[in-house]
């Protein structure tokens, strides 16, 4: 087990190279710069700007600079938001995306994980089409549509909560955004669960269990649930990285101080040490995450084996 | 544990005479919520192509006085709008007008001018979105004052129109067109290669499982958005284009996920009996690896299309989708979610056919699911 | 790090005051374009941190409510003869907020610092205008040598490369504000962050969370302090104008800085007079390439012009945010009567369209012989309708259209490199009121600005000629010239006016309407 992860950390750091070095040079092909602005600036202007941030100088020696810096855990000054260094803007902004991230998935595995169970056990009855029809419900409609709608009814219709704004994290400007973060995760945990639950209660071993007589609660919470749970323990790296990567339509509505906005912001900018910094941040994360969710599922599942 | 029921896989081709797929075949035919499902996709599909030759409105016409109209059963013009049209576009032929009446579907207006009435000053009123045939009935004796006669164009647009103008309706038509084939055609891409590469690194493991994980990791972490601005700074706006970026990364997710149920799925007996009986690596990746990793991949897939067309959206935002006056459902849903307060319908028109296109897609998932599942025959 | 937690801490504290003081204090909550990218006023570009700016400094002169130019530090100012020499005395009770004098040399040191090429302003060519800046920011002198002197503690003299008759206007501007001199010593660029920044102005930063909110309190040592009614300013980014809104609509915020077009109507409809749509310095315009063969007739370019039905795009597409612009300058701009309007501004659109086909016919097309053009514009907002509705116009002349779509930066890069285009969509907005600011955009020598690659001698020497002339109506006169020979030529084909959009709530009093779209704070009180 010990000898694993240290393997798989050992492997990270080629991973990251490569992901950093191809990241590099993929981001300065592309036409624009992070001074290509709708007003246009002064050609001694840029020059200065082109000076100080190092741009002027050859590909090579800029990416050698920035590994350096990068061994030296500095991600450097980002070049739009000038006050701030990339550290600082993801020091401020991952707790609160990864707070909304975490919340939103959890809700999602709770709620998912019992209404794909019960749907699974009374499966092609109505509570089954029903669940299914509300999960498809909860794909079919974009965040960017679940968004301001919440936020008109629950925030300028009846008043109850918000209609944006963080707050400083008070509790009632979280409610919306984990939910529409939640929403399709929701779905997508349910609709998991209740197609692998129809397998595992047919499979041999919940048969037999049952067959000694347990009640059927018990065999569904400790024995069908144990094998159901293994596709979405798999769709748990991918959701992850997505509640960080994809929550910027969350953000912008709702106002929120995250760094799922960097994502998207950061390449139209051209803000190439914003870029590298989501860069980093998500391939660190997607490096651990996945080996986390391995290490679950080896322990969920004995029969996985990593050898 | 028994293996009383995997190893059925094993002789199939040889007794029956039905595979796999013809068997799953008839079972998915048995299954009446795909049945009519698979009906409705069609019906929408053969809609989408039939229904612009048909339908009065061409999609990318523009009727610029009817901006933003909201759907309704009724024909426009309304009734209190077709006087101040009529006067309008008369001023713009700079005529003085005496009178409007309206009469059913004909519009008679007297008009007098300081010289001869020009005849030609109809087409200033045929432009008009409003009327059509345009004619000069009568002209006074001196020329200078004349009666003008239109008929009222009815037009219907049951699904509003959008900020240019253009009917609804008929772009959703096109939309569907577009967004199904994006939809689907992507989204088999993204299986094809996630489920093949998923099911190998599972099921070879080891080395080379992790080696094929971390490309998973690399390609998974790169910036989208620069890979996709530069495909269309190299090779300009192309539809396959589109599929390659979105299936250069749709995959990833599913494979990963195939490669989760693999690793569980090898150590399984009839695995191990195949293994035994010498079946090659490839033979027992499609033959029992893939068949049983179906579940989850059905349920994925359903997951993956409505992602696909709302990627596309964002990627006719980089100018890699489509393009004007050509559109998709991403495209107007996210047009109507910016009209969301002013004018409803254009984002719940759109939100319904895609609705109905998931609906029957992930009907038609399942089914195919338990059609296909190996334990259920 | 120990930075960001200090500011953490700064706002837990300011919560905790704010509690405590809760009833008496009147917050203002301020829908603001985005979040500034610096709050450094040397480094700044935008619109956005030019509001937040101006709240938490006083320039020279400032921007009254209604936008007049009037004393700000500067209690008052003398011309020399030949206009070349400003000298600005300042107020003796001017004081930074930790209640340290302001002083000329503090001003002295502002401008050399932005024009100090190692700074980095993005804005430093504004000040162009002053003595050796454009050399000490091009490095070629040291940044000392710059036209601006301390005479005294309280007197201040610029000295200015060419007569400026907007030399008042562009002290009006961001970049002109000043810094407090120990504090950048002492932290360097990190000044800017609310613990070390010292401001004078009529507020002073309190919190700065991107993405979430700037908080700006009222500042006790500002001389006009007993007249500032509203105690604190929190400023809100909205990059979602929906999102502004909706928090407008449930009383969340109490302005908006802009609206989103596509629900006018219903905006309209439900806030009524809480809507203001105000003419604005600004022009939206298809570049056309003029050197390129199939559009270097002039007739074909005006044939093109022609044929746009501005009122339909300004009325329907835009639902009224945008006005007609038969111009390249806005009207109501200082320093100039009414712009050189195109001749056909007043025809109606069929006997242009007639016209237009006209001149395409002189000009070698036909139907037979369609012209085809390519408009290439930057995804976001209207930009997509407006060109799918001149595309529609133009078809009714017999022009074929194809679009060519890219994410703004893309766009921009593409036309200052010069690429290869038809027509290209861009705008401008003025960065002070003259017609200077709009006309200079195709002089042959401005290649960055100059997409069209319009180069007509004529026109360069009018804009020279009115650099040089020093009475203000014969200036006009001279740029009105040129004006009309950009009309005739048409290397830019104006489509609309920007107007500015807000939503002001009834409650906030002092918000005047006015073409720069200004409104401090400081001006303005908030009934509860």
């Amino acid at each position: 087990m010990l000898s694993y992860v240290l393997r798989r950390l050992a492997t990270a750091i080629p991973t990251l190279f490569v992901i950093i070095t191809i990241s590099f040079f993929l981001m300065r092909v592309a036409p624009g710069g992070p001074f290509n602005l709708e007003r246009p600036l002064e050609a001694k202007v840029m020059e200065n700007l082109n000076r100080i941030y190092h741009l002027n100088e050859p590909l090579w020696r800029q990416y050698l600079l920035y590994l350096s810096n990068l061994l030296h855990g500095d991600l450097g000054p980002s070049f739009v938001y000038r006050d701030f260094s990339v550290g600082d803007l993801f020091a401020a902004g991952l707790p609160v995306s990864i707070q909304l991230g975490a919340s939103a998935l959890t809700l999602a595995l709770i709620i998912g994980t019992v209404l794909g169970s019960i749907a699974a056990l009374k499966q092609n009855s109505t509570i089954d089409y029903l669940v299914v029809g509300v999960a498809t419900f909860g794909i079919t409609i974009p965040p960017f549509v679940i968004a301001p709608v919440l936020s008109l009814i629950f925030g300028v219709s009846l008043g109850w909560l918000p209609a944006g704004g963080w707050g400083n994290g008070a509790l009632p400007n979280k409610i919306l955004p984990i939910v529409t973060l939640a929403l399709p995760q929701i779905a997508i945990v349910a609709r998991l669960i209740r197609g692998a639950m129809i397998e595992a209660l047919r499979s041999d071993h919940v048969r037999t269990v049952r067959a000694y007589g347990l009640p059927t609660r018990v065999v569904v919470m400790v024995h069908a649930l144990r094998a159901a749970i293994l596709p979405v323990v798999s769709y748990l790296g991918p959701a992850a990285a997505a509640l960080l990567t994809g929550s910027i339509v969350v953000e912008t509505i709702f106002g929120i101080p995250g760094v799922g906005r960097y994502f998207v912001q950061a390449a139209l900018n051209r803000d190439y040490t914003l870029v590298m910094g989501t860069v980093v941040v998500v391939s660190i994360f997607v490096v651990v995450f996945n080996m986390i969710v391995d290490l679950v599922y080896a322990w969920l599942d004995p029969r996985v084996r990593y050898d | 544990m028994s293996i009383t029921e995997e190893p059925i896989t094993l002789d199939e081709p040889t007794i029956s005479g039905r595979s796999l797929w013809q068997d799953a075949l008839v079972r998915l035919r048995r299954n009446k919520a795909a049945m009519t499902s698979l009906f409705i996709l069609v019906v929408m599909a053969v809609a989408s192509l039939v229904g612009p030759l048909v339908w009065p409105h061409p999609y990318d016409r523009v009727y610029s006085e009817y901006v933003r109209v909201p759907a309704s059963l009724e024909a426009y013009p309304h009734e209190e709008r077709i006087v101040p049209e009529m006067e309008r576009s008369l001023s713009r032929a700079r005529v003085d007008v005496a009178s409007v009446e309206v009469e059913g579907d004909k519009v008679r207006a007297e008009i007098t001018d300081d010289d001869e009435v020009d005849p030609r000053i109809t087409r200033y009123v045929d432009r008009s979105d409003l009327f059509s045939n345009a004619k000069i009935a009568e002209t006074s004796a001196d020329g200078r004052s004349a009666v003008l006669e239109a008929d009222v164009a009815r037009l219907y647009f049951i699904a509003g129109t959008d900020g240019n103008g253009r009917d609804l309706l008929a772009r959703i038509f096109m939309a569907i067109r577009i967004s199904l084939a994006i939809g689907l055609l992507a989204t088999v891409v993204a299986l094809m290669i996630g489920v093949a590469y998923g099911a190998t690194a599972g099921y070879l493991g080891g080395r080379v499982d992790n080696v094929m994980m971390r490309l998973v990791d690399v390609l998974y972490s790169l910036p989208f958005i620069f890979f996709v601005i530069l495909l269309v700074v190299f090779f300009g706006r192309n539809f396959v284009l589109m599929f390659i970026a979105v299936g250069a990364i749709e995959w990833l997710d599913m494979a990963r996920i195939v490669r989760g149920q693999t690793l569980s799925l090898k150590r399984r007996e009839f695995v191990e009996a195949a293994e035994a009986l010498g079946v090659s690596n490839a033979g027992i990746v499609r033959r029992h690896i893939i068949p049983n990793v179906l579940g989850p991949v059905a349920v994925y897939m359903t997951l993956l299309v409505p992602k696909v067309i709302l990627l596309e959206s964002f990627l006719s935002f980089l100018g890699l989708g489509v393009q004007e006056p050509l559109t998709s459902l991403g495209v107007l849903i996210s047009e109507g979610a910016k009209n969301m307060q002013g004018a409803s319908w254009l984002l719940l028109y759109p939100s319904i056919a895609l609705a109905l296109i998931l609906f029957s897609l992930n009907f038609i998932g399942d089914g195919l699911r338990d059609a296909l599942d190996p334990k259920d025959r | 790090m120990r930075r960001l937690l200090s500011r953490f801490v700064l706002g837990a504290a300011a919560v905790a005051l704010m509690a405590a003081s809760a009833s008496a204090e009147v917050t203002y909550t301020r829908g603001n374009d985005a979040d500034p990218e610096t709050l450094d006023q040397h480094k700044t570009s935008t619109i956005s941190e030019a509001n937040v700016l101006r709240d938490l400094y006083e320039g020279l002169v400032v921007y009254s409510s209604s936008a007049k130019v009037v004393p700000g530090v500067a209690e008052s100012w003398e011309t020399s003869d030949d206009g070349l020499t400003w000298t600005f005395h300042l107020r003796d009770d001017a004081k930074w907020s930790n209640g340290e004098p302001l002083t000329a040399e503090d001003f002295v040191f502002s401008y050399q610092r932005i024009i100090n090429p190692e700074t980095g302003a993005k804005y430093a060519n504004i000040l162009y205008p002053i003595k050796n800046a454009e050399a000490a920011n091009s490095g070629k002198v040291p940044p000392e040598e710059i036209g601006v002197k301390a005479l005294d503690e309280h007197t201040l003299q610029f000295t200015l490369e060419n007569q400026t008759p907007y030399f008042l206007e562009l002290l009006t501007h961001q970049t002109s504000l000043p810094v407090y001199p120990p504090a950048v010593k002492e932290f360097g660029t990190d000044f800017v962050q609310p613990e070390n920044m010292v401001s004078n102005g009529a507020y002073t930063l309190q919190e700065f969370t991107p993405n979430s909110r700037i908080v700006l309190v009222k500042n006790k040592n500002f001389h006009d302090a007993d007249n500032v009614s509203i105690d604190k300013v929190i400023y809100i980014p909205f990059e979602d104008r929906s999102a502004c809104l909706r928090r407008f609509e449930a009383g969340e915020v109490q302005s908006c800085s802009d609206i989103p077009t596509e629900q006018m109507k219903y905006v309209k409809d439900t806030l009524g007079d809480e809507v203001h749509i105000v003419p604005y310095l600004g022009n939206y315009y298809y570049a056309v390439k003029a050197d390129k063969e199939k559009l270097s007739d002039v007739r074909v370019r005006q044939a093109l012009s022609m044929a746009i039905d501005r009122e339909f795009i300004a009325d329907e597409i835009w639902a009224g945010a945008m006005l007609p612009a038969y111009s390249l300058v806005p009207p109501g701009i200082g320093n100039y009567g009414e712009p050189a309007y195109a001749d056909y501004k007043d025809m109606d659109p069929l006997d242009r369209e007639d016209k237009a086909i006209e001149l395409l016919e002189e000009a070698g097309y036909s139907k037979d012989n369609p012209l085809s053009v390519e408009i290439r514009y930057n995804t976001g907002e209207n930009h997509q309708n407006t060109a799918t509705a001149i595309a529609d116009m133009w078809k009714n002349i017999g022009v074929k259209t194809t679009f060519v779509t890219a994410d703004g930066a893309t766009h921009y890069a593409y036309l200052r490199d010069k690429g290869d285009f038809d027509i290209a969509r861009a705008g401008w907005i003025g960065d002070y009121s003259d017609p200077q600011n709009f006309l200079f955009l195709v002089e042959s020598n401005n290649p960055g600005f100059n997409y069209a690659n319009y180069d007509n001698p004529e026109y360069d020497a009018l804009m020279e000629k009115a650099e040089e002339t020093s009475d203000l109506d014969e200036r006009a006169e001279v740029l009105k010239q040129a004006e009309t020979i950009f009309m005739r030529d048409l290397p830019f084909i104006p489509i609309l006016y920007y107007s500015s959009l807000s939503l002001v709530s009834d409650k906030l009093q002092g918000w005047e309407d006015n073409l720069v779209n200004v409104h401090g704070t400081r001006w303005m009180s908030l009934e509860q």
